[in-house]
C-alpha cells in the first residue's frame, strides 16, 4: 500500500512538474527499447531505471536540434554524478550523416538511430526536436517539442534530481 | 621561383573562393521565410479541400523525411524526400518533370519549425524554377504533428 502511495506521489509530482512542457505521453511508462549505440555498445532504456533519463530526438539537418544539443552535453558533465542519463537518438534517414556529424563533436553520452518504428512506440515522432524526462521509475515525466525552453527544462531535471 | 609561387597562391584562392560559394549554395537550405505568404495553405483549410468531394484535389508531396512520412504522412500524399539536400531535390524534379506546368501542387514537409525547416523553400523554388505556377505551401508552424495529426486532420502510415 505505502509502495502504490509512493508511486501515484512520485506520478502526481511528475506531472505537476512538468509546467508549461507539452503534457501529450507525460504519466505514461516509457516503452522500452533495444539498440547498439554508434559505438556498438547495446543500449536498453530499462537498464537506466533509478537514474533520471533525458530522452532526445534529434537529427543532424534540423537546426535546434544542433543548437540545443551543446546544452545537453553540459548538462551530462554537470548532472551526470547525480543520476542524469542523457540517450540521443538519431532520426536522420541516413546514420551516416548523424556519425559524420559527431564524429566532429563526439557526444558525451550513447547515440542510437531510431526509425519510424521507434518513433511510434514513443506516440511518434512527428516533428524535432523531441525531448523526454524520464524519472528513475521509468515513467515520462515531461515531453519538450520544437524550440523547447532549455531554462524550463534544466529546473525541471534539477528538481528531480537528488540534491548534491 | 616565384612566378611558380605566385601561380600557386592564385589558384588556392580561386579553389577557395570557388569551394565556399558551393558550399554554401549546396549546405544552406533557403529560408522558409522566403516562400510568398500568399502561396501558403492554412491546414484547417487544407484538410477541408481534402474532406469535400466537390473541391478537385491537388497533387501532394511530401518534401521531407523518410522517417516522418512512415509515421504519418496526409492521404494521397507522395513522398518526394528532403529538398534540402541534393537527392531530394534530383526526386522532386524527377517526380515533377511527370506533371503539367499548371497543375495544382500542394507541399509539405513539418519535420521542424516553421523558420527552421530546410526542406519547403527549396521545394518551392524549385519547382517555380521548373515553370510551375500552381504551387503552394502548406504552413506548418511547429510540425506535422502538432499542427496536422493533433488537430484530427486526416492521416495515414506507411512508406
Amino acid at each position: 500500500m505505502r509502495q502504490l502511495l509512493r508511486a501515484a506521489a512520485a506520478l502526481g509530482l511528475s506531472v505537476m512538474l512538468c509546467g508549461t512542457a507539452d503534457s501529450k505521453n507525460v504519466g505514461d511508462m516509457a516503452p522500452d527499447f533495444s539498440r547498439a549505440d554508434f559505438a556498438g555498445k547495446p543500449v536498453h532504456l530499462t537498464d537506466y531505471r533509478g537514474r533520471l533519463v533525458l530522452l532526445n530526438f534529434w537529427a543532424s539537418w534540423c537546426g535546434p536540434c544542433l543548437e540545443e544539443m551543446p546544452r545537453f552535453f553540459d548538462w551530462q558533465r554537470d548532472y551526470g554524478a547525480r543520476g542524469l542519463q542523457i540517450i540521443g537518438v538519431s532520426m536522420d534517414d541516413d546514420a551516416a550523416a548523424a556519425k559524420r556529424l559527431l564524429a566532429r563533436r563526439p557526444a558525451p553520452y550513447p547515440m542510437v538511430q531510431g526509425d519510424a518504428k521507434l518513433g511510434e512506440t514513443f506516440g511518434g515522432v512527428l516533428g524535432l526536436p523531441l525531448t523526454f524526462l524520464i524519472d528513475p521509475q521509468g515513467r515520462i515525466a515531461g515531453r519538450y517539442q520544437g524550440n523547447a525552453d532549455l531554462a524550463k527544462m534544466e529546473a525541471q531535471i534539477k528538481r528531480m534530481l537528488p540534491r548534491p | 621561383m616565384h612566378a611558380r609561387l605566385r601561380n600557386i597562391f592564385c589558384f588556392l584562392i580561386v579553389f577557395c573562393a570557388l569551394t565556399a560559394v558551393w558550399g554554401s549554395a549546396v549546405a544552406d537550405p533557403r529560408p522558409a521565410a522566403s516562400i510568398p505568404s500568399a502561396d501558403f495553405i492554412q491546414p484547417a483549410a487544407f484538410a477541408a479541400i481534402l474532406g469535400s468531394e466537390a473541391a478537385r484535389k491537388p497533387v501532394i508531396l511530401q518534401v521531407g523525411f523518410h522517417t516522418l512520412y512512415q509515421q504519418a504522412h496526409i492521404p494521397t500524399a507522395e513522398y518526394a524526400g528532403p529538398a534540402g539536400d541534393g537527392r531530394g531535390l534530383k526526386s522532386l524534379r524527377g517526380r515533377a518533370a511527370q506533371l503539367p506546368k499548371d497543375a495544382d501542387i500542394v507541399i509539405y514537409c513539418g519535420c521542424c519549425p516553421w523558420d527552421h525547416c530546410p526542406n519547403v523553400a527549396d521545394a518551392y523554388f524549385a519547382l517555380h524554377e521548373l515553370g510551375f505556377t500552381h504551387v503552394r505551401v502548406l504552413y506548418i508552424p511547429n510540425n506535422f504533428g502538432d499542427d496536422w495529426v493533433e488537430k484530427g486532420y486526416p492521416v495515414i502510415k506507411g512508406s
